[in-house]
This record gives structure tokens, C-alpha cells and sequence, in this order.
């Protein structure tokens, strides 16, 4: 039987495993002239061709192009490679961290930085974040102190979030940044909560909401989707399309065409872009934060990138993805790509990048040391052992201070 | 003092909640203009606008995830499913999100969401209509779960709710949505005009969260229950002619465990009436509770009266519910060791 059984199930497939050698000469990108810009208070259906074709505006040679150039000055643009440097060095140093045993886990966004940093900095310090775990770069742009980030990753005790959360899992209510629950796609409905909040107070204030493409999957999505529309929400809904899901390519959850192109079943505007183009990033999240400060409800936009390093520092991708898989990607690394353009337009050299890179890690270095001075995972100190048991409730009910007094005996 | 059906006590709620706070809004399935299939909402989007009782579309974990969102943004959201029944779709926002997100952030973020959910059988609702799911969420750490039995209770105790910064599963037994039921389905339906709990202030009043009230004093077997059992564990009390006190619990998590004790002490007997499931459901966890206290003066076990472990079956409905015959022999069991 099994040498005539054909199977009519259909599986899809990943474009590449290990053994093979990636090619993505298949993909079709479209150049920066392509892409049209639409009033942003355009009627979706005006823009359909957005969610099939690729926003970009640097172009091969990264020269910015078209009509999505944002026109960004020097100084923003200096300040979006700093900050996407910042996020790289970062990631490299918990990463390492953890591998030294000091950190529990850690997810890095490496090949991703474009598309929180470009994001955030086209946001409002107003607008809340609803962010994943792989967008620490909204974090840095917003400030938010480097000791206290690793504190967070340390579970120490000057975690603010008191030893609760995995590394990475961050919350930052000061800097309009929501807790990272860490189950996936649950914040995209929840922004859209908060969004219409907004809008029924009568404020301006919008929320941008992140998942990725394999969580979109998840039922959340599609209620953000639904609510968002349903509701004029003025809510950005962000799916960061890194090509996979630990394991699991793309084309599990795309169904075969981009993800933009669920946003147009539900009358959205919806737009991919390349994510690894900070120009484009930001050209596309300005644009759909105005529709939805002036009143023109949700966006749905998918950031189109690729995961260079591994899910988490839990998992090897060579046991399921091709080496060479990043460095064949079509889209470059967003780093680069920023920095030749600034080079470019001689508005910045490799000296300045060492130097940016040197001083960068050395304040990660000197961060790291003081983080440390508050405590680690493993050796303390932490949050005093019976702060266990606040917070579950505003106040501690009579079984919890009953159960808090057994633990203290 | 007026009369009210659980209801209108119900609808006086939110309407007074909403009159004294901008920032308390509702939603669900046909609450807004339609003013919700029970009509718990009745009347409330004509006074208060569209969007201020919003109708949603049919997606329980959009509408949680919605509410959340909202109270984070400084709104008290008042979020109804329309039936207990349908609660599940929003299980993980209830659970990993709503439950968690103050713990979770360090104390950062909170969403004060109460969740209003009609429960219970005996209403011909086979077995997507008539559930009890109580106990699933008393079992989930950061929710407090209530459940009133009566008007008066349910308005009190609502305000309470929506004021409260925790979330809330506020449950209601929607059998005595309009009349207490004393569990004998061949009696004429009573309204509770005439009930002592059916006179309710038309004014602001609240009832504090966790904890209990002694709907009727006795020295023999103390009976344990909340929501309509609580009717019919009165009558099975009445017709037995046992001298039980019985406990409405009210709120089932903060439960009042020392009223529970402090009954106990007098009548050193116990029973315990739910009308969900039985195995692991929230009779267990009580009776646990009790013998870690109670174990040295008790003087017979802990009897369980509760619904079989099925499904809620349509046609067997008066032989799934526990009745009063039920909780007779299970007081006398206790009476006779």
C-alpha cells in the first residue's frame, strides 16, 4: 500500500532546509518608483495594489526614491542608525549574557531593527505600544535607561515588573509601552481596546500594535482586525513578517499570498513594505498614524524582513533552516543599509560607525556592570520574597496573606 | 424602596454606575440597541448614546480583549457574554491577560473589567444555554468571582464590581432573572414582588466584595450554596423542617471563610449545593477548605449536592438539576452519622 499511496494533502513548504542553497532570485521586488502614495485619507479600495506590491524608498544602491521618501533630516537619520546600532549591540551583549547562564532566555531582533526603530520614532511619545517581544528598539527610542532593561532581564531587584516576567517580556508604563504578555497575538485586540478609548475620550492619542506573521494565525488577530474596522480604531496593526515561526515558514499562516492582503477583506488600508528599509518604515507608519489621528480608523500593515538569528536563545535554527539563509536575503540588513545611504550622501563615514559602535559598547558594558550591582537571577539579590504575593489583586485578600504566611514560616 | 426583578436591579446598576462615572461604558452582543437579550441593558443606549453601550460583533475574545484594552486606557468597561455558555471563546484573554496584567507588569497596568455573565439551567436551555462555569475561574489567580442570588445582592454588589480595580466574573443566575426559583418546575413561576430581596433602593448602595450573608440563622447542618440554589436549598430547608442555616455565599472568590467557620462552630455539619458539575468544581475546593479548618469539631462528612457530571441535557433537565429531594437527603445524611 504504501509503495501506490499518493497523498492528496497539501503541505506547504518552506522555500529552503539545511542542505539546500537559498536563492531567492524568485522574488519579485518591486523598485521604490513603483509604489504609489495615496492622500492618507484615501478609500482602501483606492489602494488595493499597496498590499500585494512592497513600499520601499531606498533602492538597490540605497538612494532614497519614489514617492513614499519621507525626507527625513540628517539628524533623524543619524539618530535612527544610533538607535538601531544600540539595539544590535544590545541584543548581542544579553545574548551572550545568556549564554554565560545569567539570563534565563533571550530573544534577539537581529535583521529586524529597521522596523521598531523607524516605527517608533514615527510615532507620538503619547502613542501606546503594544508591543512583541522582538521590537526592543521602540524601547530605545523612546529612552527608556539601558540598566533598567537589563534589571528587567535580570529578574533583580530593581526589576520594575518584581521578578515576574521572562527576559525580554518588558513593560514600561511611563513610556507608554504595555506589558508584554509573552502568549502571542493577545496584545493586537487589546490595542484596539485601548484605541477606541481614545477615540471615545476624544483624545489623540492612537495605538500601534505588533505580532508576527506565524501569530497571526492566532483568532486575536482577526477580532483586531474586525474591531479596528468596525470601529474606525486609530490603532496601526503591525505584522512583522520575518519569514519564520521558530520552525515553520511563512506560507503556514500566509495562505499563499501576502499577509497585507487579509487587511482588504476587512476594508482596511492595508500595505507591505520593506522592513529592512528604515526610510519606507517610517514613510509608511507616518502615513497611517495620521490617517488615524485625523479620524480615518486602523491600518493594517505587514513589515516585510527576515529573522536572521535564531527564534530564542532556545532553539538552533540549523536544524531546520539553510545556512547562508540571511546573508542571501534580498533585502540586505537594514543596518547596512542606512549607513550606506548616510555614506552616500557623505553624511557619515566608517570611522564614525566604529566610533558610534566602540561608545555604544562600551555604555552597554558599563550598563551591564551596574545592572548587575542590583541583583541576578540565580544569585539575588531580588524583590523581597513576600512580594510574591502582591499585585495578583489590588489588595491582598485574607487566603493570600494566609498563604504568604505559610511561606514565611 | 422599589420592587425590581433581578434585572432591573441589574439595569439600575449600570445605570447609576454610568451616571456617576463618564468612564464606565458597556458592551456585548445585542446590549446596545436591542438592550440585550435578557434586557439587562434596556434602555441604556437611548440615554447614554451609541457609544457609551456599545453593540460588538459576536466574537467573545474581541470583546474581552477590547474591554482590556479600554480599562487600560482608564475605563471601566462592563462586558457582557451572553450566556456563561459562550464564555470560552474568551478563556485565554480572561485568563493569561485580564487575570494577570497587573501581576504580570509589576503592578504597571491594570484593566478594572467586570465581566457579567447569565448562568445556570432550569430555563429549557439544553446544554449550551444552561452552564455554570464558576468554579473554571475561581481556579484562575487575579479574578474575583460572584455570584448573586437576588436583586437586591445583584445591584449592590454590581456597583461594587464596576468600582472595584480587580477584574470580576460577575455571574447571574438567570433562572431568577424575574422571580426566586424554588426548584420544583411544575410550580407556578413566582415574581419577586413580595420577596424580601426583590425591595430594592432606587438609589447608589454598594455590598462589599467577600462576603457572605446568612439568609437563614440554624443550629443543626449548615448549607453552603450561592446563586438559585440558594432558593431551593431555603425550601428543601423549610420542608424538611431541619434547623439548618443556610449561607448564600455571594462572592465565591475572596470567599468569606470565616463566616463559614464561624457556622460551622455552631452546627458542626455541612453541606454544600452547587448546581455545576461536581467533579473539581467549586463544592471541592469549599469542602477542602473547610476541613483544613473545621476538621476537629465536625461530626459527620461533607456531603455534596450537585449537578451530575454530564453535559446539561435538554430533556432530562429536572432529573440533571439538583432538587430539593436531593438536598433533603443529603442535610438528613449528615443529621443521621
Amino acid at each position: 500500500m504504501t509503495d501506490q499511496y499518493q497523498s492528496k494533502l497539501v503541505i506547504p513548504e518552506a522555500p529552503f532546509r539545511p542542505g539546500d542553497k537559498p536563492d531567492y532570485s524568485f522574488m519579485s521586488l518591486p523598485s521604490p518608483n513603483e509604489s504609489i502614495k495615496p492622500d492618507c485619507m484615501a478609500d482602501p479600495a483606492e489602494m488595493k495594489d499597496l498590499a500585494y506590491g512592497m513600499v520601499r524608498v531606498l533602492d538597490d544602491d540605497q538612494h532614497a526614491q519614489g514617492a513614499w521618501d519621507p525626507q527625513l533630516s540628517i539628524e533623524k537619520l543619524q539618530a535612527a542608525l544610533e538607535y538601531m546600532v544600540k539595539t544590535r549591540i544590545y541584543d548581542d551583549r544579553m545574548f551572550r549574557m545568556q549564554r554565560q547562564g545569567k539570563l534565563s532566555f533571550y530573544i534577539k531582533c537581529l535583521g529586524e531593527e529597521a522596523i521598531a526603530v523607524g516605527q517608533a520614532m514615527a510615532l507620538q511619545f503619547g502613542d501606546m505600544l503594544f508591543s512583541t517581544y522582538r521590537q526592543q528598539g521602540l524601547l530605545f527610542v523612546r529612552d527608556r535607561g539601558l540598566v533598567d532593561m537589563m534589571c528587567s532581564c535580570l529578574s533583580n531587584s530593581k526589576d520594575n515588573q518584581k521578578g515576574r516576567q521572562l527576559p525580554t517580556l518588558y513593560s514600561w508604563k511611563e513610556g507608554n509601552y504595555f506589558s508584554v504578555s509573552g502568549n502571542l497575538a493577545t496584545q493586537f485586540s487589546q490595542a484596539v481596546g485601548w484605541a477606541m478609548a481614545s477615540a471615545y475620550k476624544g483624545e489623540d492619542h492612537i495605538a500601534s500594535a505588533w505580532v508576527g506573521e506565524g501569530s497571526s494565525a492566532e483568532a486575536d488577530v482577526y477580532h483586531a482586525l474586525l474591531f479596528s474596522a468596525a470601529y474606525r480604531a486609530p490603532v496601526l496593526l503591525n505584522v512583522v513578517n520575518n519569514q519564520w515561526a521558530i520552525s515553520t515558514p511563512q506560507n503556514m499562516a500566509s495562505g499563499g499570498t501576502t499577509f497585507a492582503a487579509r487587511g482588504l477583506g476587512f476594508n482596511l488600508p492595508s500595505i507591505r513594505v520593506d522592513g529592512n528599509d528604515l526610510l519606507a518604515v517610517y514613510a509608511v507608519t507616518e502615513w497611517a498614524a495620521k490617517r488615524a489621528r485625523s479620524g480615518g480608523g486602523p491600518t493594517f500593515i505587514e513589515l516585510f524582513t527576515y529573522r536572521a538569528e535564531a527564534h530564542s536563545s532556545s532553539d538552533d535554527p540549523n536544524a531546520y533552516r539553510a545556512k547562508d539563509e540571511w546573508q542571501s536575503w534580498p533585502l540586505g540588513d537594514p543596518v547596512e543599509r542606512l549607513k550606506i545611504h548616510l555614506i552616500e550622501r557623505q553624511q557619515w563615514s566608517e570611522e564614525q560607525q566604529e566610533e558610534l559602535e566602540a561608545n555604544l559598547t562600551k555604555k552597554i558594558s558599563q550598563a551591564w556592570k551596574e545592572a548587575e550591582s542590583f541583583g541576578t537571577l540565580e544569585d539575588g539579590p531580588h524583590w523581597p520574597l513576600e512580594s510574591m504575593f502582591d499585585d495578583v489583586f489590588k489588595d491582598i485578600p485574607p487566603h493570600l496573606r494566609r498563604q504568604r504566611r505559610k511561606l514565611e514560616m | 424602596m422599589a420592587t425590581m426583578s433581578m434585572v432591573q436591579a441589574i439595569n439600575s446598576a449600570l445605570d447609576i454606575t454610568m451616571e456617576r462615572d463618564q468612564n464606565v461604558l458597556c458592551l456585548g452582543e445585542d446590549v446596545g440597541y436591542f438592550g440585550g437579550v435578557f434586557r439587562c441593558t434596556a434602555g441604556l443606549q437611548e440615554k447614554y448614546g451609541q457609544h457609551r453601550v456599545l453593540d460588538t460583533p459576536i466574537a467573545e475574545a474581541g470583546i474581552i480583549a477590547a474591554a482590556i484594552g479600554m480599562g487600560v486606557n482608564g475605563l471601566r468597561p462592563v462586558a457582557e457574554i451572553q450566556f456563561a455558555d459562550y464564555i470560552y471563546p474568551a478563556f485565554d484573554q480572561i485568563v493569561s491577560e485580564l487575570a494577570r496584567l497587573r501581576y504580570r507588569s509589576g503592578g504597571e497596568f491594570f484593566a478594572p473589567v467586570t465581566v457579567r455573565a447569565p448562568c445556570g439551567g432550569g430555563i429549557r436551555g439544553g446544554q449550551t444555554h444552561s452552564q455554570s462555569p464558576e468554579g473554571i475561574f475561581t481556579h484562575v489567580c487575579g479574578l474575583k468571582v460572584i455570584m448573586p442570588s437576588n436583586p437586591y445582592d445583584a445591584k449592590g454588589l454590581l456597583i461594587s464590581s464596576i468600582e472595584d480595580d480587580d477584574p470580576i466574573i460577575f455571574f447571574e443566575p438567570k433562572r431568577c432573572y424575574n422571580g426566586p426559583f424554588y426548584g420544583d418546575p411544575h410550580q407556578q413561576a413566582v415574581s419577586w414582588a413580595g420577596h424580601p430581596k426583590g425591595e430594592v433602593p432606587e438609589v447608589y448602595y454598594t455590598i462589599p466584595i467577600g462576603e457572605a450573608a446568612i439568609v437563614r440563622p440554624g443550629s443543626e447542618v449548615t448549607v453552603l450554596t450561592y446563586g438559585t440554589m440558594v432558593h431551593v436549598a431555603e425550601a428543601a430547608i423549610e420542608k424538611s423542617g431541619i434547623d439548618a442555616e443556610l449561607i448564600d455565599l455571594r462572592t465565591l472568590l475572596p470567599l468569606d471563610i470565616d463566616a463559614i467557620v464561624e457556622s460551622l462552630q455552631k452546627t458542626h455539619r455541612c453541606v454544600v449545593i452547587h448546581e455545576a458539575t461536581r467533579t473539581s468544581g467549586y463544592g471541592a475546593e469549599l469542602i477542602a477548605d473547610i476541613q483544613e479548618e473545621c476538621f476537629w469539631f465536625l461530626e459527620a462528612p461533607i456531603v455534596r449536592v450537585t449537578g451530575w457530571d454530564t453535559p446539561y441535557p435538554h430533556a432530562f433537565e429536572w432529573h440533571y438539576f439538583p432538587g430539593q429531594e436531593r438536598i433533603i437527603e443529603a442535610m438528613k445524611s449528615t443529621l443521621e452519622t
